[in-house]
């Protein structure tokens, strides 16, 4: 008898452990939520509006980013504290950690999928790592900060550095034999941004009035400033928080842009980069994202305004409507196709889903001081 | 680290705003949360630095309270570091500079 139900313990843990996933089950609707205090993601089904579960252990994630490998499966999660980290979103595991750098801000994955690229504070520079086996295969020293990695087509990198207030091209053709060109750009880039093209570079600049644009096409003509003086010489408001930068800025043939110390969007003609109308705003701008078909533009607002969130309706150019839906907003993301838009509550502990046509609060998940939220499908986006 | 949250946090910062316009009492927890979170912003939570220079005791060792006060309050030109004046009174800018100085206390898990 003994000896029977031994065998039937074992047989039941041996099929435990030899069970695949219960479901089978496509990627495109998935994404990952942010924990910034708990070292944590939670991966989740936007279909479902609900969490699937939850990653641990990913270190400290405050200012986290995330990019998707080009199937839709693995999340590579860049922590602060230099940790890279390769998550499966469907067994939600962790398939590979390495801690890269001292102080690190984000990343960004090759056209074709190999390559993830870190880019650092501390040291300053970008590492190179193959994207299966997160296995260092380069690196290009900047001696500065690194902000707004972009991938272009062809293997190539575009980002800026802080101190140096230069632009950099890096060709990663050959992985391990890096080729960069060096751009002066202007003072203090803050972020940068690629436009969904793959073309422009764009650089925001902190210590000056302006926008460092490079033609990633015609490199030769090097790096001219857009949105000049835009300040006009008046006195700065304080920035208690640096906006942030991605192609997101591209709505038809408009670009969006928050304003340094003015509480403006400003809005350039993508055709020839002349500066077409700048909104008044409830603060100052952090993140200024249109809707995947650009009929309108979100924008959320530096500390201690983080609770209102702005909606522009791009063919009028105005203010359509102002919105509190929680406490320290700090993200927004759009599902594919924009219909709905997920924000992240951090000090409701709380994300809430709302309904980009009339505002409606469609679901709510709870999360600890979420920060990020990240759809994979930017796997499929040039700059995300 | 233990016993200094718990000590931040009997003392309730309603001290009056001297210098600050919009300056709202504050408990200390609340002003630790916004250390972490929104210095965070730029420090790092762990506030060992980011966008800027980390604030950990040792980074800070050999400043005066007084110094980092009047930096917290009035920012530092040329640089990302914003004046605070219109939100934190002088005495929480002290509070803090002292706190920053001591190694800063971990937010209390809710
Ligand atoms: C928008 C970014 C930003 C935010 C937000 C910010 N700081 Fe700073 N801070 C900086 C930068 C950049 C520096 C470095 C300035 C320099 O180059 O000297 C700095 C420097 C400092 C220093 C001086 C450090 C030293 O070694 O001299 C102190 C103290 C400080 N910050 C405290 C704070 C506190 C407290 C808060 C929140 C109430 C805060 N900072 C929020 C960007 C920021």
């Amino acid at each position: 008898m003994r000896r029977v139900w031994l065998a039937l313990c074992f047989a039941l843990l041996t099929a435990c452990a030899q069970t695949p996933p219960a479901e089978v089950r496509g990627t495109c609707d998935l994404g990952l939520i942010v924990e910034r205090a708990s070292g944590r993601v939670v991966v989740v089904d936007t279909t479902a509006k609900r969490a699937l579960g939850a990653v641990e252990g990913l270190g400290d994630l405050s200012h986290a980013s995330v990019v998707f490998g080009r199937d839709g499966r693995y999340a590579y999660v860049f922590g602060r504290d230099g940790g890279l980290t390769k998550v499966d979103l469907l067994t939600q595991r962790i398939v590979k950690r390495v801690i890269q750098a001292g102080n690190s801000i984000g990343g960004a994955i090759s056209q074709d999928g190999r390559l993830v690229v870190a880019q650092n504070y501390e040291p300053g520079g970008i590492k190179v790592f193959d994207a299966e086996t997160l296995e260092l295969l380069s690196e290009v020293p900047a001696g500065a900060k690194v902000v707004g990695l972009a991938d272009l087509p062809g293997q190539k990198f575009a980002y800026a550095l802080f101190e140096k207030g230069e632009i950099w091209l890096t060709d990663l053709t050959d992985p391990r034999h890096p080729h960069t060109q060096k751009f002066p750009a202007g003072q203090q880039p803050y972020d940068g941004l690629v436009t969904p093209d793959g073309r422009y570079y764009l650089a925001g600049l902190f210590g000056e009035d302006g926008v460092a644009l490079l033609d990633t096409w015609r490199p030769e003509l090097g790096v001219r400033k857009i949105l000049e003086n835009y300040g006009k010489g008046e006195e700065k408001l304080p920035v208690f928080k640096m906006p942030h930068l991605r192609g997101w800025a591209v709505a038809g043939e408009h670009v969006y842009l928050p304003a340094i110390g003015r509480h403006e969007v400003l809005v350039v003609d993508r055709r020839d980069w002349r500066e077409v109308a700048r909104i008044p705003v409830k603060s100052q701008p952090v993140f200024v994202m249109a809707r995947p078909d650009g009929r309108q533009v979100w924008v959320n607002f530096a500390h201690p305004d983080n609770g209102w969130v702005q909606v522009i309706d791009t063919l009028s150019g105005k203010v359509v409507e102002t919105l509190q839906p929680g406490k320290a907003i700090l993200h927004m993301e759009f599902t594919p196709r924009g219909g709905e838009v997920w924000l992240s509550a951090r000090d409701d502990h709380r994300v809430i889903v709302l309904d980009t046509q009339r505002y409606a609060r469609l679901a709510e998940l709870p999360a600890k001081s979420p920060s990020g939220i990240f759809f994979t499908s930017r796997a499929a986006r040039t700059g995300f | 680290m233990r016993v200094c949250t718990k000590l931040a946090m009997l003392f309730i910062l309603s001290l009056p705003a001297w210098s600050g316009v919009g300056a709202a009492e504050l408990t200390a927890p609340e002003l630790i949360r916004l250390v972490r979170q929104d210095c965070g912003a730029c420090h790092g939570m762990t506030l060992k630095g980011g966008l800027g220079k980390p604030l950990t005791r040792e980074a800070l060792a050999g400043q005066s309270p007084e110094a980092l006060a009047v930096i917290i309050l009035h920012g530092k030109q040329g640089t990302a570091m914003p004046p605070w004046k219109s939100l934190l009174s002088e005495a929480q800018a002290h509070w803090i500079a002292e706190r920053l100085l001591a190694g800063f206390p971990e937010e209390p898990q809710p």
